[in-house]
């Protein structure tokens, strides 16, 4: 059929380049050349032992915990808020819960940094590990948001009611009622945020001052022809570790009857 | 005959629960508890970020140092309006972002539809799944593969050597990475607009004669237009704002490029700049509230 014919036309394209950056981590010359001539696997190993390396790679990770840490409980609080009361402005909520999203990311880097360096430098903050985590948290608050409050809609208060009715106070019920149910909507978001947060480069540019962040690394090793195998090892990694917590997020949130909606 | 168990009265006591309590009579109070935090971080660091962007478009440039001096007046605006090359910049941000989106809704709905309407629920979301996964691979690794590609020895090259073709030029190729970034942007909002279409309205359009491809023109487009249009807004947006693909791909200035460039010379001029993707996005999303993609987010 012409339409499946498309369908996977349309899946090739776009996972070629990653496949093709994936193998490219394998090829012995310097140049970037195709088709490949040699394949190694000694690139990784250079890779592994450069300093620099190994230092954003630490410093993205840390970045991703504490941003993903901070994601999770503004997401959470904000999703109990707008999916289990109504109240006046609760649109406003999630237009502002997504708005650093829905920006642009460059106004987004762009404010943030005019606010580090006109607020917080004269009161002698600077950048550092924090400004990153600030600014990939104000993003990530959105993909953890998302999942709850999908989640807790889909799952009626009424369990909630009930609960108070045989005589749980609210910290119980949400502690043996509401969380156990929103668990691995959470897990989701947080797996989600930690991706978004790891490879994130277009605002960190603006938030790192001179650190190095994974991305970052790269993209200051664009221009290097003689980085650029270890660039390509890296950007496989950079893959697989983004792809991973991805497709564990969707097999986590797996919907019993397929997609939400139904037809006709 | 059994006795009537007392009714117990409820434990009071100890004050986790009667702050529970508390909060449960007053629950304006407990939902304010829940949104401070966020909404006071969004507010205060986010909001405020923007807001603090929007004054520095009215502030001025030290020349020597740098520094910000807070000069309250419309010169960065002048300047844009003024300098021709950023009006032609703009233009061509434009233009490009035009394109992408054409360019992304033609590539995008196939798959959409194949997704929506014909695939079974296992294939569905196996499908959802393979199309979302791409978006989370990095920006720079995606970036730094189509450069790669595109290359005077790269695949491209590669593959259309024998034909006697040669690697599009720079503007065709941006625009072709473009088209390949957002367009998982815009499959899912069109797939879940196609999803929304009851069967019935088709069934009915068959009723009263319509063949499939009459069907499609007249009921199935005309409605899942408001989604295309949601999708649209991601493309737009993203193309628009973009400052490091138009440099790494196409050596070209774009609004995102000059923004960006221009904030080591003068945060007031970049913020300024800023103004006109905002501007455009606001309108855009205007008319996109019209034609009824907010409906279809």
């Amino acid at each position: 059929m012409l339409l499946r014919l498309g369908t996977g036309l349309t899946l090739a394209f776009i996972y070629l380049p990653l496949l093709v950056i994936a193998i490219y981590a394998f090829n012995e010359n310097i140049s970037q050349t195709w088709p490949i001539e040699h394949y190694t696997t000694k690139w990784f190993r250079v890779a592994w032992e450069d300093e620099s390396v190994r230092s954003a790679l630490l410093l993205s990770v840390k970045a991703a915990l504490g941003a993903t840490a901070i994601a999770l409980l503004l997401g959470m609080l904000a999703s109990l808020a707008v999916a289990r009361y109504s109240f006046f402005g609760r649109e406003t909520i999630s237009f502002l819960v997504i708005l650093p999203i829905a920006l642009p990311g460059i106004i987004t880097g762009l404010a943030l940094q005019a606010t580090i360096l006109n607020v917080f430098q004269p009161l002698g903050i600077t950048f550092s590990i924090w400004t990153i985590i600030i600014g990939h948290a104000t993003f990530c608050i959105v993909v953890v948001y998302n999942n709850a409050v999908a989640r807790l809609r889909r799952v009626s208060g009424s369990l909630e009611e009930a609960s108070a009715d045989l005589g749980a106070d609210s910290w119980q019920t949400f502690r043996y009622v509401t969380f156990p149910q929103m668990r691995t909507a959470l897990l989701a978001g947080g797996l989600l945020a930690f991706a978004l947060s790891f490879d994130e480069v277009i605002v960190t540019i603006f938030t790192s001052g001179a650190q190095q962040t994974l991305p970052i690394w790269m993209f200051t090793n664009f221009g290097r022809p003689r980085e650029l195998p270890i660039v390509n090892v890296v950007a496989l990694f950079v893959i697989i570790a983004s792809i991973v917590p991805v497709w564990i997020a969707q097999r986590v949130t797996v919907e019993p009857h397929g997609t939400t909606g139904g037809r006709g | 005959m059994s006795s009537v168990p007392h009714a117990e009265p409820p434990p009071r006591g100890n004050p986790r629960r009667r702050l529970s309590s508390f909060f449960h009579r007053h629950h304006h109070v407990r939902l304010g508890g829940l949104l401070a935090a966020p909404v006071g971080w969004l507010v205060i660091v986010y909001l405020g970020s923007l807001v603090l962007l929007l004054m520095a478009a009215f502030w001025d440039t030290e020349p020597f140092t740098n520094d910000v001096v807070r000069h309250w007046n419309l010169g960065n605006f002048r300047r844009i309006f003024e300098q021709d090359v950023y009006r032609n910049v703009a233009w061509r941000t434009i233009k490009m972002a035009g394109l992408v989106t054409i360019a992304d809704a033609v590539l995008a709905f196939p798959i959409a539809y194949y997704m929506a309407r014909v695939a079974g629920p296992r294939k569905r979301n196996l499908l959802v799944v393979a199309v979302l996964t791409p978006l989370f691979a990095s920006y720079l690794v995606k970036a730094f593969a189509w450069r790669t590609m595109l290359g005077e020895q790269g695949l491209v090259n590669w593959v259309l050597g024998p034909f006697g073709l040669s690697a599009p030029g720079d503007w065709t190729s941006l625009w072709l990475t473009f088209t390949y970034f957002w367009l998982p942007f815009m499959i899912l909002p069109i797939y879940a607009g196609l999803e929304r279409i009851p069967n019935s309205l088709l069934e009915a359009s068959a009723d009263l004669g319509g063949r499939s491809v009459r069907t499609f023109w007249k009921v199935t487009l005309p409605l899942a237009f408001p989604a295309v249009v949601a999708g649209s807004i991601f493309t737009f947006s993203l193309t628009l704002g973009d400052y490091i693909l138009p440099g790494l791909i196409a050596d070209q200035q774009f609004i995102g490029t000059v923004i960006y460039s221009e904030r080591s010379s003068g945060l007031p001029v970049a913020a300024a700049f800023a103004m006109v993707p905002i501007a455009v996005m606001t309108v855009y999303l205007l008319v996109a509230r019209r034609l009824g993609a907010f409906k279809a987010l």
